[in-house]
């Protein structure tokens, strides 16, 4: 078991070798560090905005998406959406808001794991971050395509609004309102992070696979390590 | 190792994938970034600097021909015109005379942004219009009755340091005796205070240069307290008054059991304005009928335009209210109706009162920006008189009298106080100031405008000559007040002047007999004799006073209430207020509470259920939190019309003494579903409420 364990955190570095070539084992450790940093900060950022223009809005709408949270004129937005029958903001993508921060902590923990675990499994632990930003994306489609589909038949202006699907990106329109969509720092933050992770682990290969392969050499047994 | 390689480099591929798709999202979002950074900014359309080409003078030309308008009209309309979308650079707190309201008006652009409602309820502000124990009909009662006008008068923004501050106005009703206090935040009435002393004023509303007091002065002398005496006893018993309203600032409200007034000679006070800088602590105030003629043209007396008229000189008032507020504070104050008043033998003894004499039966007295000068125009004497605070205080201090007046006030002597006197023309009635040592004062009879020079230390801020008559610009016509940009403070702007023409006569369509005022904008910008008229502006309600023009961007005016349940007579959330939910109607014997919300498009409930004979206490919070979505609430034949502006709350109770179907409907054009906005009041006849069980609950309307 101990030795099973063993091979998963993969080869320690040797004293004598990392005071030799101390950069070359320091240098992942520093990147996925700063990999981490920017996860964590991403969550203060608006990961995404819509803005919605219309006549009688000379200031525009806003609606901005934290990982956690709605803000801007979710009220005000709210109240139009009830003329063509969407349902209120709060009801899109609750279960992923309400555990968002604590998926960012776990996905921060998992990458510093992954800088102590020097075998190649230490990949899959940084898979959740760089894969999350096409997660959020994928999620935003989702919920937006529902949202728009999904219109009450009965509402007041379903004659002249039909289920439409909302434009993530770019420029869109649905009304007398066009609307505009970007991405936030927030979420280039988390872009930033994965990319990162992902240099983070060509270094991270290059200083211990070949430990690795020197510790599958003295303990063959374990192959594949 | 070869495994393990291709594990590795599978396991790339597939993080690669996943980053591919993500930095094609941000590819494109990248470029749109690039036009649309962060939040879009909305440029606001830049300003060239005009060069017209040849073709366009021809344009312009030509339209100014067709329309037969000379170089002035164009420099006029472009020196007043205001693009659509473009504010003011000042705004204009106007009188409304006897339509009880206040005016607000864009300057230079001199459009109407909107009246508010004061002393008269107005259905459109919703001010009045609440049922039963309307909080505006208690506050417009007098001893019991409801006074549902007012004569707004003159209009007084607080001052900070002599500046106005732009936080509140208060305006006096002349026919009443009443003063107002509305607060800028939301531009409505919060408080008016009834003068307990006397029935009608003039004096209001002036006040010191850190809003500590508002000056209410009186003019039609009367027994004081609402009492009676015979015409024939008037220098006995009849008698002026100055009221000191003290302000609460943090209350926003006057606080009554600090404020005191001054008992006058029955000498009829007019105007009044209060010292600043070398004169702060004193307040002045003219005097036309130092006679004390009483009138009566029906027993063969003379009438009261003549006896009042008869003397050369009347009496300009010197109050060091500052004293005055001292002797309050050591309870030498006599009550009269409930109300404290310092009595004239006080005044006298204390020193807190003094006369100067003013030619003759004179209107305004205006204190020059630094408090050097006080300037009383003659009316009836073609000549400004400017007095000196360092003469009258020297005068005061010397003792310099030149006697007593019947009630042993004394007399300071005029040549020792006076410090100039300028020959302007015919019925000076009101001056300002600009930023270049001019003085502007209307002349009635003239129909002019007066621009002169002041001296002292104003003395070669411009090319004229000091104490002289500049220019005058005729204006039409029999202008009254007059009003510079933040003219009557410690720092004027010059640029525009208002002059509020009285009559209007031929300048505008025939309206019928009854013909509206003039307010008609000058260009002071340039000094000496260059004063042009720019525009003529109709105001076809009500007979307006006096105006004070603010800059704009001092106000600090709310878009919506702060809060959703915000009630504005409190300027406070509500906790009565409905919110989403707690809607419904719940009945205790014969009386009904309605809980209501109202946002775009839908009341919840939509249907209120009662009996006749109930009495209904409905409660109704705009649940709206964007600018300009406003709603009205009303119920035909109960009197009954709101204003719920975002955010706003409020209480109304009527008895449903008639059964019926009332359609209720919201008033104020609020959306595309707007005429949908409505519902039913379902007023049971008698025969049937014993059917429905007293003291049940009636169940609340979903909501749509």
């Amino acid at each position: 078991m101990a030795g099973f364990i063993h091979s998963l955190l993969g080869p320690r570095v040797p004293t004598e070798e990392l005071a030799r070539r101390r950069a070359r084992y320091l240098t992942p450790t520093l990147i996925l560090m700063a990999a981490r940093v920017l996860l964590l900060l991403s969550v203060f950022l608006p990961y995404w905005h819509m803005e919605l223009e219309a006549p009688q809005y000379p200031k525009g709408l806003y609606l901005t998406a934290y990982v956690n949270y709605l803000a801007g004129d979710v009220k005000e937005i709210d109240g139009l959406n009830h003329y063509i029958g969407m349902r209120p903001l709060h009801q899109a993508a609750s279960f992923e808001r309400s555990v968002a921060v604590w998926a960012i902590v776990a996905m921060f923990l998992l990458v510093e794991g992954a800088a102590f675990v020097h075998s190649k499994w230490a990949v899959l632990l940084a898979l959740p971050a760089v894969s999350f930003p096409a997660g959020f994306l994928l999620d935003l489609k989702f919920w937006m395509t529902s949202f728009g589909q999904n219109l009450d038949p009965s509402a007041p202006l379903s004659a002249s609004v039909k289920p439409f699907t909302p434009t993530v990106l770019g420029e869109g329109g649905i009304g007398q309102f066009r609307t505009y969509a970007e991405l936030g720092n927030g979420f280039y933050l988390a872009i930033g992070c994965a990319l990162l992770t992902i240099v983070g682990f060509y270094f991270h290969r290059r200083a211990y696979k070949p430990l690795a392969d020197a510790m599958r050499g003295a303990t063959p047994a374990l192959g594949g390590v | 190792m070869k495994r393990s390689i291709r594990h590795l480099a599978g396991r790339a591929a597939a993080c690669t994938l996943l980053l591919g798709l993500a930095a094609m999202e941000v590819a494109s979002s990248t470029a749109l970034a690039q036009d649309q950074p962060g939040r879009r900014r909305r440029t606001t359309q830049e300003v060239k600097p005009l060069e017209l080409t040849p073709e366009q003078v021809a344009r312009l030309t030509k339209v100014a021909n067709d329309r037969k308008l000379n170089l002035d009209d164009l420099l006029a309309a472009t020196k007043t015109y205001m693009p659509s979308g473009r504010h003011d650079e000042y705004v204009l707190f106007s009188s409304g005379g006897q339509s009880g309201q206040v005016f607000a008006i864009g300057v230079p652009s001199m459009r109407l942004l909107r009246s508010i409602a004061v002393f008269t309820p107005e259905s459109w502000q919703g001010y009045g219009f609440a049922g039963e124990n309307d909080p505006i009909h208690k506050q417009l009662e007098i001893n019991g009755k409801p006074v549902l006008w007012g004569d707004t008068h003159h209009p007084a923004l607080s001052e900070t340091g002599g500046e106005y501050d732009g936080q509140f106005l208060f305006i006096g009703d002349k026919a009443n005796a009443r003063v107002a206090v509305i607060d800028l935040r939301d531009w409505e009435t919060k408080q008016i205070v009834k003068n307990p002393l006397t029935v009608s004023d003039h004096g209001a509303a002036f006040v010191t240069p850190n809003t500590d007091y508002v000056i209410e002065g009186g003019q039609y002398a009367t027994v004081l307290g609402y009492g009676y005496a015979p015409p024939e006893e008037y220098k006995k018993s009849y008698r002026g008054m100055v009221t000191l309203w003290k302000f609460d600032r943090a209350k926003g409200r006057f606080d009554v059991n600090n404020s005191f007034a001054m008992e006058l000679p029955p000498y009829w006070q007019d105007l009044a304005d209060a010292g600043k800088g070398p004169s702060d602590g004193f307040f002045f105030i003219n005097s036309f009928n130092a006679e004390m003629a009483s009138g009566g043209v029906e027993k063969g007396n003379p009438p009261f335009e003549a006896g009042v008229s008869k003397r050369d000189m009347d009496y300009l008032h010197i109050v060091d209210w500052k004293k005055a507020e001292a002797a309050f504070k050591a309870g030498k104050a006599k009550k009269i109706n409930g109300f404290p008043v310092l009595m004239l033998e006080t005044s006298v003894a204390e020193g807190l009162l003094y006369f100067a004499p003013e030619p003759k039966s004179p209107h305004g007295v205006d204190v020059s920006p630094n408090g050097q000068f006080m300037v009383v125009a003659g009316k009836l004497d073609p000549h400004v008189t400017v007095y000196s605070i360092d003469r009258i205080k020297k005068a005061i201090a010397n003792k310099t009298y030149s006697g007593h007046d019947d009630y042993g006030v004394p007399i300071l002597d005029f040549d020792a106080v006076k410090e100039a006197q300028v020959e302007l023309g015919l019925g000076p009635l009101h001056t300002q100031f600009d930023n270049k040592g001019y003085a502007y004062t209307s002349l009635f009879l003239d129909s002019a405008v007066a621009r002169w020079t002041l001296g002292g230390e104003y003395a070669g801020k411009n090319p004229d000559q000091p104490w002289k008559l500049v220019t005058k610009t005729s204006v039409q016509y029999n202008i009254g007040h007059l009003c510079a940009a933040e003219g009557d403070t410690v720092s004027p702007d010059g640029n525009y002047l208002i002059s509020m023409s009285k009559w209007s006569v031929d300048r505008f369509l025939p309206t019928g007999p009854l013909l509206p005022q003039n307010f008609q904008l000058l260009d002071i910008v340039e000094p000496g004799t260059t004063m042009p008229v720019l525009y003529d502006s109709p105001i076809g309600v009500g007979e307006p006073h006096y105006c004070q023009m603010i800059k704009a961007d001092k106000l600090k005016t709310w878009t919506v209430y702060p809060e959703v349940g915000w009630n504005p007579h409190e300027q406070r959330l509500d906790p009565r207020s409905p919110t989403k939910g707690s809607e419904g109607v719940t009945r205790e014997g014969s009386r009904v509470l309605v809980n209501m919300t109202a946002i775009r498009s839908h009341f919840t409930p939509e249907h209120v259920e009662i009996m006749e004979g109930d009495t209904v206490t409905w409660r109704i919070v705009a649940m709206e939190t964007t600018q300009d979505a406003t709603h009205g609430f009303c119920i035909g034949g109960y009197n009954i019309n709101l204003s719920l502006e975002p955010g706003e709350f409020t209480e109304f109770t009527f008895t449903a003494d008639r059964a019926g179907t009332y359609p209720f409907y919201c008033t104020e054009f609020c959306s595309a579903l707007h005429l949908e906005m409505m519902g039913y009041l379902h007023v049971k006849p008698r025969q049937g409420a014993q059917a429905s069980p007293e003291g049940g609950v009636q169940a609340a309307s979903a909501e749509k």
